[in-house]
């Protein structure tokens, strides 16, 4: 699918998201390839917030909220609903930000996942529990400053490695999962485009950067995005049919200017 | 048709009768065969369902929300530890006002770990905005799991019912039951047509934030629905007799109250056991009487005013205590009779915790200690 060639039509319209939301984009842009035959089941987090709040519906398809934990569990229910109603065509798109689905919805994506419902799960990773004030997650990367791993005498930011969220979903032999970047829009629409194909769950975690979440001008979302993916701070990885693949970066730039543009990594520069 | 069941498999009867299309569930003691023998009746093909077979109760419950807005009848179960673990789930259906229909087999919270029957669980959940009906015996089970679907799915109402049942003493003793039949049920039961639902040809939000300014009116909404089950409640228990000659007093039944100078309220199975104390009393002269709250949500205030108008002490027995102050119903009671101009005194007897046994001579105790006080 070439960019010029997406359809005009937005089904994303009058959300509340800061300017330069890296989660926002994500989903407008997966919904380009989905359509309108498709519901979102979603789950508190920014995109929650800023999307349906009374007497607001920034989406042109049905939206079920759900609980925090409960993203998956709710799509396995809507996936049985729509069946009963012969209604299978439609695409069930479950969202969640990373808290959403490595912590407090791992194990109803679990669930979801070894049920083989079919359905696709969209993970906006950026990195932290931002609905919130940017507490971190499972998915906060080493070293980033976040308002629960500060820094300080005894601690310089977050102590542990981000959870290797895809091998989780890849162990579950799950048909497609990948992980995306907005800054690599064309790759990122492929994988929706595989996900929306695949008979069974898939999953697309997406590094979705948020410009106060993470400390950066709103506009450098996107570069950073792509800075990610350039200097190996994030990976784009396909699994399919039992295969882990990851785009090779042949001359990775300097994780400097990835980590320089960004106030949660000013510590270690 | 006559069969020997458990309360257990009256309800699984009742679900299947109801044509429910998607049962999520988790097992848990005493509640799981219900759910066992639901995903027997599907794999024998006696009921079209799809079963979801969940990781957690929260999870029971969240598919339960997702398939009951995609337009389905939908049914889970559970008991205790599932039920608190349902907590942030159950005010969530109540208030995105999802007619759902929930059997809980009823069983005293950990620790210490039990597995046998009191109502902590369900009565701790008595906020959640949920309707509660206890019953009495595996008939009345099955009976009121189709009257809760009729009465949640209400237009006026459209607020999910927890079918209480003692855990063991109902969902595992048998009785000779009565199965009405398919066609009488799909006539006393439409189906589920709800008014809004997932519909891509019509995007609405399901669990839509809500600020300040708005949250409140759908918290009065929900007020407002509860006090009109009060009137469904008694309505569709009426209806159920038309159909099935079979009727329970809508949000109390009394027993042998029109004079009694004691009344013992009680919550489901023990009634039985308090009925023959009542018999029993009265032959040696005793005017004594059982009022059984069918309803603790919507609470039957009216209903036990009336009840109790001849009653000088009106005793109540919990199996289940608030931590701090008294068995739960016992101050229900105490607040609905205030104000009365000349009330009775209510003394409350938490007894039956964790399974414990109460007997006829425990229950015959309460009202002669009742006549005793002079109060
Ligand atoms: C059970 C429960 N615990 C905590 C919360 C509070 N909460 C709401 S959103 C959120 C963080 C969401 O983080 P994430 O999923 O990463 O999405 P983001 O806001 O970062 O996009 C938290 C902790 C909640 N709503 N429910
Ligand atoms: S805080 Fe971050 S994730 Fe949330 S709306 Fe703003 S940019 Fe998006
Ligand atoms: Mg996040």
């Amino acid at each position: 699918m070439k960019i010029r060639d997406l359809p005009e039509d937005e089904l994303v319209v009058g959300s509340f998201a800061c300017a330069g939301c890296g989660g926002i984009l994500a989903v407008r842009l997966a919904l380009k390839i989905l359509g309108p035959e498709t519901v979102i089941v979603t789950t508190p987090s920014c995109l929650l917030g800023v999307t349906t709040f009374y007497p607001q519906l920034a989406f042109k398809v049905p939206c079920v909220n759900v609980t925090f934990p409960s993203t998956a569990a709710a799509v396995s229910g809507v996936v049985a609903g729509l069946k009963r109603r012969g209604k299978e065509h439609i695409t069930v798109l479950g969202i969640a930000g990373d808290g959403g689905t490595v912590d407090i919805g791992l194990q109803a994506l679990s669930g979801a996942i070894e049920r083989g419902d079919n359905f696709i799960f969209l993970c906006y990773d950026n990195e932290a529990y931002m609905n919130t004030g940017v507490q971190r997650s499972g998915s906060t990367p080493l070293g980033a400053h976040t308002t629960t791993t500060p820094v300080g005498e005894m601690l310089k930011g977050e102590d542990r490695p981000k959870k290797d969220m895809l091998r989780i979903v890849a162990a579950h032999d799950i048909p497609y999962a990948a992980t995306a970047s907005i800054g690599y829009p064309q790759d990122y629409l492929r994988k929706i485009q595989k996900a929306k194909e695949t008979k069974g769950p898939a999953y697309i975690q997406v590094l979705s950067p948020c410009p106060p979440g993470w400390g950066y001008p709103s506009d450098l979302t996107v570069h950073l995005a792509r800075l990610a993916v350039q200097t190996g701070a994030w990976t784009l990885a396909e699994y399919e049919q039992g295969k882990l693949t990851v785009k090779k970066i042949d001359h990775p730039k300097p994780l400097r200017e990835y980590l320089s543009l960004q106030a949660r990594f000013a510590h270690l520069i | 048709m006559r069969e020997y069941l458990n309360g257990n498999e009256a309800v699984a009867h009742a679900v299947r009768l109801a044509r429910a299309e998607v049962v999520a569930a988790y097992p848990i003691t005493p509640q799981s065969t219900i759910v066992e023998e639901i995903a027997a009746q599907i794999a024998r093909g006696e009921m079209e369902a799809e079963y979801i077979r969940v990781e957690s109760e929260h999870a029971a419950l969240a598919a339960c929300f997702g398939a009951a807005v995609s337009g389905s009848r939908v049914f889970t179960a559970t008991s205790s530890q599932g039920l608190a673990y349902m907590f942030e789930m159950l005010h969530y259906v109540s208030g995105a006002r999802i007619p759902m229909v929930m059997a809980v087999a009823n069983r005293g919270l950990a620790a210490p770990w039990t597995i046998w029957a009191d109502h902590q669980d369900s009565v701790s959940c008595r906020d959640t905005g949920w309707i509660q009906l206890y019953v009495e015996t595996a008939q009345e089970a099955l009976d009121t799991c189709l009257q809760a679907y009729k009465i949640a799915e209400d237009p006026r109402v459209l607020t999910p019912v927890m079918l209480c049942l003692d855990g063991y003493v109902l969902s595992h003793t048998e009785e000779i039951l009565d199965i009405p039949s398919q066609e009488d049920v799909d006539r006393f039961l439409p189906p589920y047509r709800p008014q809004v639902l997932v519909d891509t040809r019509r995007p609405v939000v399901f669990g839509v934030g809500a600020g300040p300014d708005i949250y409140p009116s759908f918290k009065k909404a929900q007020q407002e629905a509860m006090e009109r089950a009060k009137e469904v409640i008694k309505r569709v228990d009426e209806e159920f007799y038309a159909f099935f000659g079979r009727r329970y007093g809508g949000l109390v039944e009394e027993y042998r109250c029109h004079d009694a100078e004691v009344v013992l309220v009680t919550l489901g199975a023990i009634t039985g056991t308090a009925r023959e104390v009542v018999d029993s009393l009265r032959r040696e002269g005793a005017k004594v009487g059982v009022l059984r709250l069918r309803a603790l949500r919507p609470f039957p205030v009216e209903d036990l005013r009336e009840s109790v108008k001849s009653a000088r002490v009106v005793a109540v027995l919990d199996r289940n205590c608030s931590f701090g102050y008294e068995g739960v119903v016992c101050t229900e009671v105490k607040a609905a009779l205030f104000g009365l101009k000349q009330p009775p005194s209510v003394i409350g007897f938490v007894a039956g915790l964790g399974g414990q046994d109460i007997r006829k001579e425990n229950i015959e105790g309460i009202f002669r200690s009742c006549f005793n006080s002079d109060v």
